[in-house]
């Protein structure tokens, strides 16, 4: 080994640990803090952002029990109005744009380079950036709650309640600002999964071989993409209105309140589905390697996904149908929302049949996409229901809309999450987590998500709104919410659990190998932990399921630099081998950038000309971003 | 413990660069297109929202927009498109002489346009606070306005850049050949907007 130290790319005279150790040099970042600043490693920062939602989740989390304890009996005297007017805007708001989304998308930056097998995501940079930019809106926001400045016109701030009119002070301006930052974030990491996935992956891995996961991640960064822009548009106006005296949104210069709603909802309906579609997606790949076959109707599974993604932008009137819409606008909408439930029936009838036509292993992982099966069919079923006008309008802003939308959010997307953490907790961590503890942390959530929500139904139904902070005794209300407060305890006691487990295994946890679970994908194939470079040489695929395939030997390309990051291109639709493509090196540039945007968009909470005299740093920032730091090397010549 | 390999291919022959869409920046820059392009679209559709809620358009008192300064602006970003297919190809025939020569030609035409651009604020006889009408003409303004000193600065960086040694290496050529499909990106993003700021409001009133 020793006599061939230099070689520049690997292959047969470059192998092994004399190979690993080359590649480590190259792909590994400085130590310490600078480290973790400068770091582009898709991995670290997937697990930074992973870090980071689940302590959003958790304040969102305790927002809500605060709630449920004032809730738990009439006339309660806790808090008053504006205290719980905060506590579910941001509730709300942080679950969906600080948890829900980047987790989701998270959990896709760290898996799709391994799923395709790649070194790095494309465009790492802006990647690093992205998560920068999260970190900081979140901060900003609830840094603002606990100031007492905390938002308080609900997650959608609807005008003309979040207009200057009605909301004096800078509370709904936090808010709109906090979307800017979460949208700049989630866009880059939409456009950085597009490219990786469509031109970075393993050879032989033409679209129809991708994992469903990948497809279902691919079309959920289209719908950001589409999606995301409106909401930005909407609350740089809303910023506008509040700030510079423009009237978008105010009737009485001819501006529409109803324009804020259509903006925000052509985003907010996509938004449910970019959340539950890889829940979707988790699924799928948990179902096909605890059922140990392929997932039954992969076409019509992939359909299904691009299917829910395009109806999903053709829903947004449903939320409006109490605003006072055209006949015909009530007619195509309910028909809409009702035909979204058609693809989301067919995946779930090909994950049963999954499991039907294979041979289940109800651990941990199964236990939960069985436990979002049975609840997401509930939640589809009133969504079903709210589809009909008559009843939108009968039980519109009720309980019953706070017990569908949790039903589908928790059930469709946090429980597969959190049995994505369970299934790829080995690859994360290098061990697994404890199957008992497991098992007892899902019991315990899952019926006491049941004992929170269910009773929402009926107190929808009896007639009581959301967003109040209390209520008079002698409406019948009074046990049903006590039960469902004595349910979000508990079901934040099943939390805790699930982060015990979690801590508690990523210590002591029995020693995982590559594939603990003898699962087909190929993020099964390298080391657990992935080494900072991934693969040692680049798989080739043969089929959706290589790792079932040949569990001999996994057949790979060599040729790829060693002595400098880079990645292979593949051609879009075949995935042949097409170009070998420079891989960006760690940078401090993302976070000044970042640092430079925070610094615009907080002071453009108080003044418009930090927009003007704001964007020089941000320039700056982007200058020196691109601007390469070292000189032109040549290529060395092929051995 | 990993699975042990098997060699199939080798990619050492691989070329290092590639144009369009080989090059992932070309996908990278497609993902911006998409994202602007939805913005882009939907201030259309808050501005046909706008409109539908009016008696007239412009609505009373309010005169059209002065078009000189946005049809003289319109004529310069449109020929801008000559130096920048030259620089286009150019780039995609790595001639590092004339690509200098064309961007330095764009760039001047850019530094040209500010001015028709700047006097554009001036012709649209309408305040962004006098109503709905005057917010969103002056916001579709203002974001076009973004797009094109975005690329402008794009552009000039990219310039001085191909001055430097680092124009020796390929992917730069790589790079202002797709800063070269962003430009025509931004002047056909403007004729709708421009369309719509100076002609609609003549032709529905």
């Amino acid at each position: 080994m020793n006599a061939l130290p230099d070689l520049p790319r690997d292959g047969e005279q470059l192998q092994g640990p004399a190979l690993e150790a080359r590649l480590a040099r190259t792909w590994s970042d400085a130590p310490g803090l600078w480290g973790f600043l400068t770091t582009v490693d898709h991995k670290r920062i997937a697990r930074r952002y992973i870090v980071t939602a689940l302590c959003f989740m958790a304040l969102a989390g305790f927002s809500a029990l605060w709630m449920r304890l004032q809730l738990a009996k009439p006339e309660n005297s806790m808090m008053g109005p504006d205290r719980y007017n905060q506590l579910f805007t941001m509730h709300g708001t942080t679950m969906m744009f600080l948890f829900a989304v980047p987790v989701m998308e998270a959990v896709g930056v760290y898996l799709i380079p391994l799923m395709i097998g790649t070194r790095n995501l494309s465009f790492p940079r802006l990647n690093a950036f992205s998560y920068w930019m999260y970190l900081a809106g979140g901060i900003m926001i609830w840094l603002a709650f606990f100031l007492n400045i905390g938002p308080d016109a609900g997650w959608f701030s609807y005008t003309p309640l979040s207009g200057p009119q009605f909301s004096p002070g800078k509370r709904v301006d936090i808010w709109a600002q906090m979307i800017t930052f979460t949208e700049v974030a989630g866009l880059a990491v939409a456009t950085v999964t597009v490219a990786s996935i469509l031109k970075q992956r393993a050879p032989g891995m033409t679209l129809a071989r991708m994992p469903i996961f990948v497809w279902t991640m691919l079309v959920t960064a289209f719908m950001i993409i589409f999606s995301l822009p409106s909401v930005a548009l909407a609350s740089g106006m809303l910023i506008c209105d509040r700030l510079i005296g423009t009237h978008f949104f105010n009737a009485a210069e001819h501006g529409s309140p109803l324009l804020w709603q259509h903006l925000f909802w052509f985003f907010g309906h996509p938004e449910v589905y970019i959340i539950f579609l890889p829940g979707a997606a988790f699924v799928s790949e948990i179902v096909a390697t605890f059922s140990r076959r392929p997932v039954f109707g992969y076409p019509a599974v992939v359909m299904s996904v691009v299917a829910t993604a395009l109806l999903a932008f053709g829903l947004w009137v449903h939320h409006m149908f109490a605003t006072g819409l055209p006949r015909l606008g009530y007619a195509f909408y309910t028909a809409a929302s009702m035909t979204v439930a058609i693809p989301s029936g067919i995946q779930i009838f090909c994950w049963i049949a999954t499991m039907w036509d294979g041979r289940p292993r109800f651990q941990v992982p199964l236990l939960w996409v069985v436990g979002f099966i049975v609840t997401f069919v509930i939640g589809g079923l009133s969504g079903v229901m709210l589809a009909s006008v008559p009843i939108d309008l009968q039980v519109h802003d009720t309980y019953f809309v706070v017990a569908h939308f949790h039903y589908v959010l928790i059930g469709g997307a946090v429980f597969p999450l959190l049995g994505a953490f369970t299934y790829w907790f080995p690859k994360f961590t290098g061990r697994m987590m404890d199957e008992g503890l497991g098992k007892i942390a899902f019991w315990t959530i899952f019926i006491a998500f049941q004992v929170t929500f269910f009773p929402m139904h009926f107190l929808g139904i009896m007639g009581m709104p959301r967003r109040v902070y209390t209520y008079p005794t002698g409406m019948g209300w009074d046990a049903l919410n006590l039960l469902s407060t004595l349910g979000a305890f508990v079901l934040g006691a099943g939390f805790v659990l699930f982060l015990v487990n979690g801590i508690f295994s990523s210590r002591r946890g029995a020693i995982a190998g590559a594939n603990p679970w003898d699962a087909a994908g190929l993020e099964w194939a390298t080391a657990s932990p992935p080494p900072q470079y991934n693969f040692p040489h680049i798989p080739v695929v043969f089929s959706r399921t290589p790792l079932w395939d040949n569990r001999n030997h996994l057949p790979v390309m060599t040729g790829l630099r060693v002595d400098d990051r880079e990645l292979l291109l593949t051609t879009v639709m075949e995935a042949k081998p097409d170009v070998r493509d420079p891989s960006a090196m760690p940078s401090p540039w993302p976070l000044w950038a970042a640092l430079a945007t925070t610094c615009l968009f907080v002071c453009s909470i108080f003044t418009p000309w930090a927009v003007v005299i704001g964007t020089l740093p941000v320039a700056a920032a982007l200058i020196g971003w691109f601007w390469p730091k070292t000189p032109p090397k040549a290529e060395p010549v092929i051995e | 413990m990993t699975l042990p390999v098997r060699f199939t291919g080798d990619l050492a022959e691989l070329p290092t660069h590639a144009f369009g869409n080989r090059s992932l920046t070309w996908w990278g820059i497609i993902g911006f297109f998409m994202i602007e392009g939805t913005g882009f679209a939907l201030a259309i559709g808050a501005y046909f929202f706008i409109m539908g809620g009016e008696q007239s358009w412009p609505p009373a008192p309010f005169s059209p927009p002065n078009a000189v300064a946005g049809t003289i602006f319109t004529i310069l970003l449109l020929l801008s498109e000559i130096p920048n297919t030259l620089a286009k190809r150019a780039a995609e025939r790595m001639d590092l002489k004339a690509l200098q020569k064309y961007l330095l030609i764009v760039c001047a035409m850019c530094v040209l346009m500010l001015v028709p651009r700047a006097l554009e604020f001036n012709s649209l006889n309408v305040s962004w606070d006098d109503n709905a009408y005057g917010s969103i003409v002056w916001t579709l303004l203002f974001l076009h306005v973004t797009h094109y000193l975005t690329d402008f600065a794009d552009t000039a960086v990219l310039t001085a850049l191909l001055f430097t040694n680092h124009s020796a290496e390929p992917r730069r050529f790589v790079d202002a050949s797709e800063n070269a499909m962003y430009w025509r990106f931004v002047w056909l993003c403007w004729l709708p907007i421009y369309l719509l700021i100076y002609w609609l409001p003549r032709w529905v009133s």
